[in-house]
């Protein structure tokens, strides 16, 4: 059933049909991601109106996949389970915006450096970034789509006073929540989101639209590179399973470059890319040169206002469809970047 | 399991624990305030990553008071090294003790009953090898610098923790992720992470299951405050290794020291007996009779000296003596028995050993308290920099950081000191060739004996 919603939604999954894919896992997180296209979906409708409709049935989540996000929201938390790697990427993530935002300020609070800052977690998942950064100090606002994550992140927050007065968590995605918090983040975070949203321009003009002016936007991402298909998914989903299967589609990883054009082209000036690259036998990450596999940016909003909108509205239609093309032919995009 | 997660709210009281609502939740709780636990709760509190965390230290004495510095010295004192006093330092109780009182020496030499072989450690720069220090003033300078950071620090005297609460593995999902701990009193409490440093028989780590590997030695050790019977620089350690057992004389000041003698319990429970005069004859002659030579070994050990010479002329180690000791001082004479303990694992999810609850020592090496302050060292450096990047304090990521770090260390010199006690406390001869000859050539060999003396620092 969800499969018919696929192919009217995104053409370029056929490749994705296969028998293996369908694992609980995959149905788990094609339906959250599903959600997110979805919001995104209604939201180019609203800006866009002339753009194609795609039908997007709602989300009725079915009641055997509620058991689970219920089976997988509960190893958010377990340090050495499925998440390991994520809970072991805190090392480098949190001192990357620790950091960066630590050079914005004269002078910062001991014990707590990141107080007085806002920060958005967009894709908090069950918090593991969250409450570090809820620990040093932030007030922190995670958001995630998917309502089980969120009921996690709650419930293990929910023990901490300290942590439970500094972050609150919404299940909603960005889109909803851009009107109501305009120009009020110090910071957004999305870490391991990108490459899962079907439409990173609109993306990254929230970000733009939630950010002050000089805040900071981190992302960490995977690399579309061969040997992100061959490390990437091929050792980490299929054989050792570090990940879990079906979590990655090499058609969305996100070259740095492509992300750079995107960030400059709207208002957000690059200042840092690292390469980030995990041992998977010590399971601690490393900062490295070499960005093809994972990495990491920081980009600062440089620009008061929006590019403009008439422009963007006249080479809309082509550029969604430019986006629906590359999805088709994963090759064409590596063609047009060369 | 039922998906709990799903339906409530977050859970405040659980029906393990009613009134879990209004326990005070602390970030770290050190269970045990002697020397180890009260330096590891000054050292957190005077971190500048924990300015806002809340620190918590339970001790079961009451507390000391001490109007000034009492004239006559303190029977149990310890042998600091520079590692530790650097420690100690970071944190300003080193100044308080350089008010006080305290003995550096520069040179220490250990040498055998049954032989002529001696080796005799010095640093040929001019700093100092090791410090004697009371332990009552290393106490009182914790003490003071604690009093410094009490907006951080809460010491509660006269407590003892009787009962622990372990928190489950993430998926249960209804329960307290945290350490909840029962005082004597009845009160509760709960924290992210307790550290034990009760000491060897740590009740901390038996209520964790935590498998110890412990035996006890067949020996008591007599502590006692000597007066010389002449003032002199006194700033030499001096340790002879007897049959029986090592006796050694630490400078306390010109004209005082400190003796530490392990030997058999019946020994022991008979000097510390034995009246004042009875008793420093003996302590003298323990340093100054070579009735347990033997002709062979004396042989022996001067062949290889005589090879040792032929091969570096310039280094000449002549045995010294030590200061004859005139009268010891009333009631400063006691005694306490020896053991070695190792804990197999010094952490747990939210549970961290240190000091003698996690290792202990014979005292023949003074490395004991060492060894404990260096566990602070790193568990400190640890904590601070997983509090730095916002991690859970309880968190296994770095908890077995420490442990990797600290057992590496602390294996190594349990062991060592475990074999020399066994080598020295016999009189077979092969055994006294064996330990003569290595003895006069590790004394022969410089780096070897710099490596040593980097080790024990």
């Amino acid at each position: 059933m969800s499969f018919s919603i696929y192919s009217e939604n995104q053409f370029s999954w056929t490749p994705q049909t296969n028998p293996w894919v369908f694992s609980e896992y995959s149905m788990m997180w094609f339906k959250s991601y599903r959600i997110t296209f979805a919001c995104l979906s209604r939201m180019k409708i609203y800006r866009y109106p002339w753009t194609r409709l795609y039908g997007t049935s709602q989300t009725t989540v079915d009641s055997s996949e509620i058991k689970t996000f219920v089976a997988l929201a509960h190893r958010w938390w377990d340090e050495q389970g499925v998440y390991a790697p994520l809970h072991s990427m805190n090392d480098l993530r949190v001192p990357f915006i620790r950091d960066n935002l630590l050079k914005t300020v004269a002078h910062h609070q001991p014990g707590k450096p990141l107080s007085g800052m806002k920060i958005l977690d967009v894709g908090c998942g069950g918090g593991l970034l969250t409450e570090p950064l809820g620990r040093l100090g932030a007030s922190v606002i995670g958001i995630d789509p998917v309502d089980e994550n969120i009921k996690t992140a709650q419930h293990h927050k929910s023990f901490d006073p300290v942590l439970e007065k500094r972050i609150e968590y919404r299940a909603c995605s960005l889109e909803e929540i851009v009107e109501e918090t305009a120009e009020t983040f110090d910071a957004v975070v999305a870490s391991e989101v990108i490459e899962h949203v079907i439409d990173l321009e609109t993306f990254i003009q929230c970000c733009y639209q939630v950010l002050k002016f000089g805040g900071s936007l981190f992302i960490t991402t995977v690399n579309k590179t061969q040997l992100s298909y061959a490390l990437g998914i091929v050792f980490s989903e299929q054989i050792a399973g570090i990940v879990p299967k079906g979590t990655h589609t090499w058609e969305k990883f996100v070259s740095p470059e492509k992300l750079e054009s995107i960030l400059e082209s709207n208002g957000l000036s690059v200042h840092t890319v690292a390469g980030m690259l995990y041992n998977p036998f010590s399971g601690y990450w490393h900062w490295s040169e070499n960005t093809s596999l994972n990495y990491a940016a920081h980009a600062v909003k440089s620009m008061r206002q929006e590019p403009p909108v008439p422009a963007g509205f006249v080479f809309t239609g082509k550029t969604e469809e430019l986006h629906d093309k590359d999805s088709i032919n994963p090759g064409v995009q590596e063609e047009l970047k060369k | 399991a039922a998906p709990a997660a799903a339906g409530r709210g977050p859970l405040l009281s659980c029906r393990r624990w009613s009134g879990a609502k209004a326990d005070t939740l602390y970030d770290v709780v050190v269970s045990g305030g002697g020397l180890v636990g009260t330096a590891m709760a000054c050292a957190l509190g005077h971190d500048i990553h924990f300015s806002d965390k809340k620190i918590l230290l339970l001790e079961a004495g009451p507390k000391k008071v001490w109007e000034k510095l009492p004239e006559t010295y303190s029977n149990r004192v310890s042998s600091i090294s520079p590692g530790s006093a650097t420690l100690l330092s970071s944190f300003g109780a080193w100044d308080h003790i350089c008010n006080m009182r305290y003995r550096a020496f520069r040179r220490m030499q250990v040498w055998d009953a049954c032989s002529e072989a001696l080796i005799m450690f010095d640093k040929d720069n001019l700093d100092d090898m090791g410090y004697i220090v009371e332990n009552d003033v290393i106490m009182r300078a914790l003490t003071k610098q604690l009093e410094a950071v009490s907006d951080r620090v809460t010491v509660l005297y006269r407590s003892r923790a009787v009962g622990y609460t372990w928190p489950y593995p993430f998926t249960m999902a209804d329960s307290s992720p945290w350490v909840h701990i029962t005082l004597g009193d009845g009160s509760t409490l709960q924290t992210k992470l307790l550290i034990g440093a009760d000491g060897h028989n740590s009740g901390v780590r038996q209520a964790a299951g935590i498998q110890n590997v412990s035996w006890s030695y067949d020996q008591s050790a007599v502590v006692a405050t000597l007066h010389l019977s002449e003032a002199t620089e006194n700033n030499v350690a001096w340790q002879r290794f007897l049959p029986s057992g090592p006796i050694a004389l630490l400078p306390l000041s010109d004209t005082l020291s400190s003796l530490v003698w392990s030997t058999s319990h019946e020994h022991a429970a008979e000097l510390v007996g034995m009246d004042e005069e009875k008793f420093v004859d003996t302590v003298n002659s323990a340093f100054w009779s070579d009735a347990n030579h033997t002709d062979l070994i004396d042989a022996a050990g001067s062949l290889l000296q005589s090879a040792v010479a032929f091969l570096k002329p310039t280094k000449v180690s002549a045995r010294q003596m030590p200061p004859s000791v005139a009268r010891v001082d009333a009631k400063s004479r006691v005694l306490f028995p020896l053991g070695l303990g190792h804990a197999a694992e010094y952490v747990r999810p939210r549970l961290a050993l240190i000091g003698d609850a996690a290792h202990r020592v014979h005292p023949l090496a003074g490395q004991g308290v060492n060894m404990g302050f260096g566990d602070v060292s790193s568990l400190v450096r640890h904590l601070s920099a997983a509090a730095f990047n916002g991690k859970d304090l309880g968190s296994m990521s770095h908890l077995t950081g420490y442990e990797t770090d600290r057992q590496r260390h602390n294996t190594a010199l349990l062991a060592a000191t475990d074999l020399l006690k066994r080598l020295y406390s016999t009189r077979a001869a092969p055994l006294v060739l064996l330990r003569t000859w290595g003895l006069q050539a590790t004394n022969a060999v410089s780096p070897l004996k710099e490596q040593i003396i980097a080790f024990a620092s």
